[in-house]
């Protein structure tokens, strides 16, 4: 449906650029809004992150980014993990903990990743990503391979980290095409950015690191697409490191265990406070690039394909202990400490 | 009244802030939000001015409750995981552990660290980590079992005049329940027998005491009775009572949820072994997590730590030999 729309708007990048970044977003929410069901549900141990109201953003990097690049995503990502080429299943399966899953059941949630394909397993230390892209940047500095660059995604709240500062200095002394993307959604799970930091606009810090930096509206795909595609195209073409800041809400708890109780009136009722996927339909079918039914049908078609993917991964073998190795060390042999 | 392990050590932090005007909270969310446990819950209200959310940055808030001691001050410092302590590692061990050898000024810092594995809590959320900081000298480390011991613990390491890394278990946190705080308790540094027997030793502390609780009861079944010595204190460690323990049983098995090398089992053993190598009638024995990281699936997750169930499985293999 949504490509005979594509194909009628011939020629009108715009809209294909859009309507891609804009079918991410949408299965990531609907993924999101599914992974919540099973947390309430009782079908997901531990915690459920989503990223909602964040998928304008993130859906722009995972667009922007070509198969070679490295991604460094986190809590609030899913869009841009799918745009970067993962499937619904990964992270189903990672969240049920199935054991073909890429992490088999021994990481769960949002700490998931392939690294050998350029994608990065979070660990939970926020900034600790930051740096690591640097050393896979720096390493294909090394192998010779030109034309790639590493995005870290994080959070406002994690601008506070050492780890942030550290990365964001290390790249720029060694001028690599990192480019940094702070989602500031104004909250780092309870504490609002006036207890975070005191600056005016956090892109300011960056021209103190010798950093280009970018403002946009995190919750306006367009500009999204606009200031994200920039960015790696500067740090593609050897610009060295971009600082990325995105202003927008988000819009659901820190986890689901969090009714986000804190989250002011005022914050809401902003523009910050606009769903970025009602923003970028109502922009979409201005433009006549899609039609409400066609959005419709998309939307049915998309929760078809995630209550199969879950039907398929409820019935997957969960990871057996007694199949484990319980070996952290890849060189098998020289585990030491064996006491059972 | 029923106060759960959690609501302890909001009344212990309550009291010390009530009592004691040099007392400060700090951490992230725990202001209004009341922290990511609710362990400061309504603090920020009772307590004006003396509950401060941090930004996300555990190396400065370390940092910050260093030079606040230095002017006679007397912080909390909360950690949202202990997971994340790595992060403030360098100014506890660096720092605080070193300042009052270093200058005769002491550092009376508390670091709260919520540890200990939860279902489905994964690599990040479940350490247990209690004895990378035991091994620095000037740290004390503890670890209450008990609803009463969070309380009175946490008062006393707020008191104590050297830096005191408070692990809290996550597992503990909703499920126990005690009828009404203390008023009097042991002191730090002293051990506690948990449960009374003539047949075997149990050395453990936090969350495994109620495991191998569970354990001595089944044990109890057929006929073996068990003694369980909860350490209360990793650091400082009460070898005497342990010793006394093991002269009592003539069998010593060490249980931690903590990864085996290096650990706090490993250091009871080699205790019981040199000074008590004669109490012993069969070679003392540990159980410890898998030497991995700590797993997220529930499966893997319940193979990985110790268990009522693999207590006894222990402890059955201890009794055959
Ligand atoms: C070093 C470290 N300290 C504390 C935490 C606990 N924690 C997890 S998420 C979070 C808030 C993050 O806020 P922000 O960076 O703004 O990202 P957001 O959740 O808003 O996307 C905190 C404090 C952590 N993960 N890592
Ligand atoms: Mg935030």
């Amino acid at each position: 449906m949504l490509r005979t729309a594509l194909e009628s708007a011939t020629g009108d990048l715009a809209a294909a650029t859009h309507l891609g970044a804009y079918r991410h977003m949408l299965l990531a929410r609907l993924l999101d809004d599914k992974f919540a069901a099973l947390y309430r549900a009782g079908k997901i141990q531990g915690g459920v992150f989503l990223g909602r109201g964040q998928e304008a953003l993130s859906a722009s990097i995972g667009v922007s980014l070509q198969k070679n690049d490295i991604f460094a995503p986190l809590i609030r990502d899913a869009a841009g993990r799918l745009a970067f080429g993962e499937t619904i299943l990964e992270a189903i399966r990672t969240y049920m903990g199935s054991a073909l899953g890429p992490m088999r059941g021994r990481d769960g949630n949002v700490h998931r990743g392939r690294p050998q394909d350029g994608y990065l397993p979070m660990i939970s230390h926020l900034g600790a990503m930051i740096s690591v892209v640097n050393g896979t940047l720096l390493a294909r500095r090394f192998k010779k391979i030109t034309g790639t660059v590493g995005v870290a995604c994080i959070g406002e709240g994690a601008t506070s980290t050492g780890s942030f500062h550290e990365a964001l200095n290390q790249a720029a002394v060694e001028k690599l095409p990192l480019v940094l993307i702070v989602a500031n959604n104004q909250y780092a799970y309870s504490t609002p950015t006036h207890r975070q930091f005191a600056c005016e606009d956090l892109a300011d810090k960056a021209p103190g690191y010798g950093v280009e930096a970018h403002r946009l509206k995190g919750n306006d795909l367009t500009d999204c697409l606009r200031g994200v595609g920039e960015a790696v195209k500067r740090a593609r073409f050897d610009g060295g490191p971009q600082l990325v800041v995105a202003d927008l809400l988000r819009l659901c708890g820190h986890g689901e265990h969090d009714d986000a109780g804190y989250v002011t009136q005022e914050h809401k009722d902003s523009a910050l406070g606009r769903d970025c996927l009602k923003v970028a339909e109502k922009f979409m079918l201005e433009e006549g690039w899609v039609t409400g039914e066609q959005l419709e049908v998309l939307r049915s078609q998309m929760i078809h394909e995630i209550e199969e993917a879950v039907a398929q991964v409820q019935r997957e073998p969960a990871p057996d202990p007694f199949a484990e190795e319980w070996q952290a060390l890849s060189c098998g042999g020289l585990s030491d400490v064996r006491m059972d | 009244m029923n106060i759960t392990y959690l609501e302890a050590i909001r009344e212990a932090q309550a009291r010390a802030l009530k009592q004691d005007p040099r007392v400060f909270i700090y951490g992230q969310d725990v202001g209004a939000f009341g922290g990511a446990f609710k362990a400061t819950k309504n603090l920020a209200g009772e307590f004006p001015g003396r509950v401060l959310d941090s930004p996300i940055s555990e190396d400065a808030m370390v940092g910050l409750a260093v030079g606040a001691a230095m002017e006679g001050m007397r912080p909390i410092v909360e950690m949202q995981f202990a997971d994340f302590s790595t992060v403030g590692f360098n100014q506890i061990v660096n720092q605080a552990a070193t300042l009052f050898w270093r200058t005769q000024v002491a550092c009376p810092i508390t670091v709260r660290l919520p540890f200990g594995g939860t279902s489905g809590a994964g690599p990040f959320h479940s350490q247990c980590i209690e004895a990378i900081y035991a091994h620095f000298p000037g740290l004390i480390v503890l670890a209450p079992a008990t609803v009463e011991d969070a309380y009175s613990m946490l008062l006393e390491a707020v008191a104590l005049d050297d830096p005191v890394i408070f692990c809290e278990h996550k597992f503990l946190y909703y499920h126990l329940k005690a009828e009404k705080l203390p008023e009097e308790a042991l002191p730090v540094g002293r051990a506690r027998i948990a449960r009374e027997g003539r047949d075997l030793t149990i050395v453990t502390y936090s969350a495994m005491v109620h495991e191998a609780l569970a354990a001595a009861r089944e044990l109890a079944q057929d006929g073996w009775e068990v003694e369980i010595v909860d350490l209360r204190s990793v650091k400082p460690m009460d070898t005497d009572t342990i010793m006394a323990s093991v002269a009592r049983t003539g069998k010593l098995l060490c249980v931690g949820e903590a990864w085996p090398w290096g650990g706090v089992t490993a250091e009871v053993i080699s205790r019981v072994a040199s000074e008590g190598y004669g109490l012993l009638d069969v070679p003392p024995q540990r159980l410890n997590a898998k030497d991995t990281p700590v797993p997220y699936h529930p499966n893997l997750w319940a193979a990985h730590r110790p268990t009522a169930r693999s207590i006894v499985a222990a402890a059955r293999k201890l009794f055959r030999q």
